[in-house]
């Protein structure tokens, strides 16, 4: 399934490249594109679980903790 | 606050701080612990977040970005007794930052305004009542109201009304479209005057303006190979860059005979922290999808959905261009061209009137368009070769050369489309020429592709005859007629020998193998198509040819922009790696060679930034007017 999540202060392009990388790695997360400019990460998941998008949140933070999820 | 505010109010405050500290300490002579104290605060006030960020980040794992850098460089400026550095560094760190912010949060603002399209609100009647909604909150079958100034929120059929709609959101066209009851009309275009009713026909998420804008959105997923080049390239990089610093730190102070000075250790150190600056490629990573999002951003204000950054680079490269003559270059129309001869046009077409007057043959239609009948006729259709028709007069033969060589009469023989000629009472009379009108910027979309150097070739099923008007008409370099759909793939696949990159442009109906061959696939006219809108890499919202003409001059532009902040920021990063390695950079005093650093970092990146910006904006052509 596809799932669009915004981005709240993204500032930096490399980060999302990092973010991308990571989170392309998480099991259960079949590819993960971020879109620097419109601030949007569109996701291509297994299934919709709490437990990978907790793990796609703490990537999120771990790179860039100013960087807010929106839901 | 906005977080620039904020920031901006930190900086400023930062400053106020040093300034102050540096009048004092010239005027007065400071204790050293009190200069520390005055200057530390400066520093705090201006970068307690990025020694927070890079506690966290030790904390996480995660080493050598930015924030641990400019800690360490900077508690490296304190501990050597360079207090009023380290905070006029911490400064100008916090400043490029806010900078960077500012350029890519205009950026952001722009590119939304360039693709400002989605409606808001839909005005549905339901019950009789005029309720205002989202428009995804609509059905397919419902009635909505489009009033002056409106955008149309949703595909469907007007039921009621008329109007002139803006339709340039969608298809870049500038002048307005009539639209009246029974006509469809596309989500997105602008209701310029009147109240129209419209049916709906299909949902939000079904929409053009929908499919556009994920178009576009989506666009950038698709990588270029200069995207592609900057990812592996920032990938290897940052590390070897690091690695250098660790090198230029620790090696040459060990090699030289003084590596128990302290002063070559601090010079080597200094070095190796300009290293660890120009380290960060964020420039390139930023810069590089941004020149392509504000390249397909100009493109779809103009009407042309580029369905990948890809294939906004490989149509730069191309060098040929593909057109399909019906529907593409032509207007797929039968009209009347010519008339023979000149001076008796009028009776000409006037007897051939008469003749067709009750026909529905395409050939018929286009003639009736340019003459009215004047009398009754009785008409007898001579199948395969044209109409007798008897008048009070006489009888007047409208057919081809076949059917006056069986009456034995006499006729010029002409070229160049269908011909129809005409005799009246056994004589003859003159004859009309019929063929697919030309598109009326089909000639300057073929000379503006051959200041592009492009090579234009016509592929068409028509004839050789029809082929070789239009492509002299046009001024196209090469044709093939008489092509069957699998010819027309084998002769495409003809042009793409000796690594040419060739487009195909077709109107999607029936070209869909030839437009995957093609390198770049373009389907025109493909307001509601979906089928078109599937095959192609590019799609052009209307139907006129110098909308190729103008996709390839903004990729061209686009690339341009691409290559040049990839030459400029790997050569500003590079330059400072060898002025630092080399020593030119210690004239300088310790902060001033930060600064250099910090400008090759941040500098660079909004310099990119703003050039990537001008990919969004093309200039007109000087001969458009």
């Amino acid at each position: 399934m596809k799932k669009v999540i915004a981005l709240k202060d993204l500032d930096c392009a490399n980060c999302a490249a990092k973010m991308e990388r990571s989170i392309s790695q998480i099991t259960g997360v079949k590819s993960c594109n971020i879109n620097f400019m419109l601030q949007r990460m569109t996701l291509e998941l297994e299934e919709d679980n709490s437990a990978i998008l907790e793990q796609i949140k703490a990537a999120v933070k771990k790179v860039e903790p100013d960087c807010q999820l929106k839901i | 606050m906005t977080r620039n505010k904020k920031s901006l109010i930190r900086i400023c405050v930062a400053l106020a701080v040093v300034a102050i500290s540096l009048t004092l300490k010239y005027t007065l002579t400071l204790n050293k612990w009190v200069e520390l104290g005055l200057f530390a605060a400066a520093y705090l006030v201006a970068g307690y977040d990025v020694l927070w960020k890079a506690a966290t980040n030790i904390c996480h794992g995660k080493v050598f970005d930015e924030n641990f850098l400019m800690t360490i460089a900077t508690i490296g400026a304190f501990v050597v007794g360079e207090y009023a550095d380290a905070a006029a560094v911490m400064i100008l760190y916090q400043t490029g930052e806010l900078f960077q912010r500012y350029a890519v949060g205009k950026s952001r603002k722009s590119i939304a305004a360039l693709m400002e399209i989605r409606p808001e609100e839909a005005t549905v009647v339901r019950n009789g009542v005029e309720v205002t909604l989202h428009p995804s909150e609509i059905s397919v079958g419902e009635t909505i109201v489009v009033k002056a100034g409106d955008k149309v929120p949703l595909d469907g059929i007007v039921s009621e009304g008329d109007c002139n709609l803006d339709t340039s959101a969608i298809t870049g066209e500038s002048l307005p479209r009539h639209v009246t009851t029974g006509e469809s009309i596309t989500s997105g275009c602008i209701n310029l005057d009147g109240v129209i009713y419209v049916t709906t026909t299909g949902t939000y998420d079904d929409s053009t303006v929908a499919k556009i804008l994920d178009l576009v959105e989506n666009a950038t997923s698709e990588k270029a190979p200069a995207e592609n080049f900057i990812t592996k390239f920032s990938r290897y990089y940052t590390p070897i860059v690091v690695a250098l610093a660790l090198l230029v730190g620790i090696l040459p102070p060990l090699v030289t005979s003084n590596y128990a000075e302290w002063a070559c250790w601090s010079m080597w150190l200094k070095r190796a922290m300009m290293f660890l600056f120009v380290s960060c490629p964020c420039a390139l990573v930023i810069s590089v999808p941004l020149g392509f999002f504000g390249g397909i951003a100009a493109a779809s204000k103009r009407g042309i959905l580029v369905k990948g950054s890809n294939y906004l680079e490989l149509l730069a490269k191309v060098n040929t261009v593909a057109f399909d003559k019906t529907g593409t270059l032509t207007k797929g129309n039968f009209a009347v061209t010519n008339v023979f001869p000149e001076n008796k046009k009028q009776q000409v077409l006037q007897l051939a009137a008469i003749a067709e007057q009750y026909s529905n043959h395409p050939i018929a239609v286009s003639i009736m368009k340019e003459a009215k009948a004047t009398q009754k006729a009785q008409t007898y259709e001579i199948a395969g070769k044209g109409l007798r028709a008897q008048t009070e007069d006489g009888e007047i033969l409208c057919g081809n050369a076949q059917l006056m060589q069986d009456n034995g009469i006499d006729c010029p023989v002409a070229e160049g489309g269908t011909v129809v000629y005409v005799a009246e009472n056994g004589n003859f009379v003159g004859y009309i020429v019929i063929a697919d009108e030309i598109k009326s910027d089909a000639a300057q979309a073929i000379k503006q592709l051959r200041q592009e150097h492009c090579k234009t070739v016509m592929l068409t099923g028509d004839n050789a005859a029809t082929a070789a008007r239009v492509a002299s008409t046009l001024g196209i370099d090469e044709y093939h007629s008489d092509l069957l759909p699998q010819d027309k793939v084998s002769r495409l696949k003809e042009l793409k020998v000796n690594k040419n990159t060739v487009a195909f442009v077709g109107d999607g109906i029936n070209d869909a193998p030839v437009l995957a061959t093609a390198d770049v696939g373009v389907a025109m006219g493909a307001m509601g198509s979906d089928a078109a809108i599937e095959t192609a890499d590019i799609v052009l919202m209307q139907d006129n040819p110098t909308a190729i003409s103008t996709a390839k001059r903004i990729s061209r532009r686009t690339m341009n922009i691409v290559n040049e902040n990839i030459v400029v920021s790997i050569f500003i990063k590079v330059a400072v790696l060898v002025l630092t390695l080399v020593g030119v950079l210690d004239q300088l005093a310790f902060g001033l060679g930060m600064i250099v650093a910090i400008l090759a970092d941040v500098g660079v990146c909004v310099l990119a930034i703003v050039n990537s910006m001008r990919a969004m904006y093309l200039r007109k052509r000087k001969t458009d007017k």
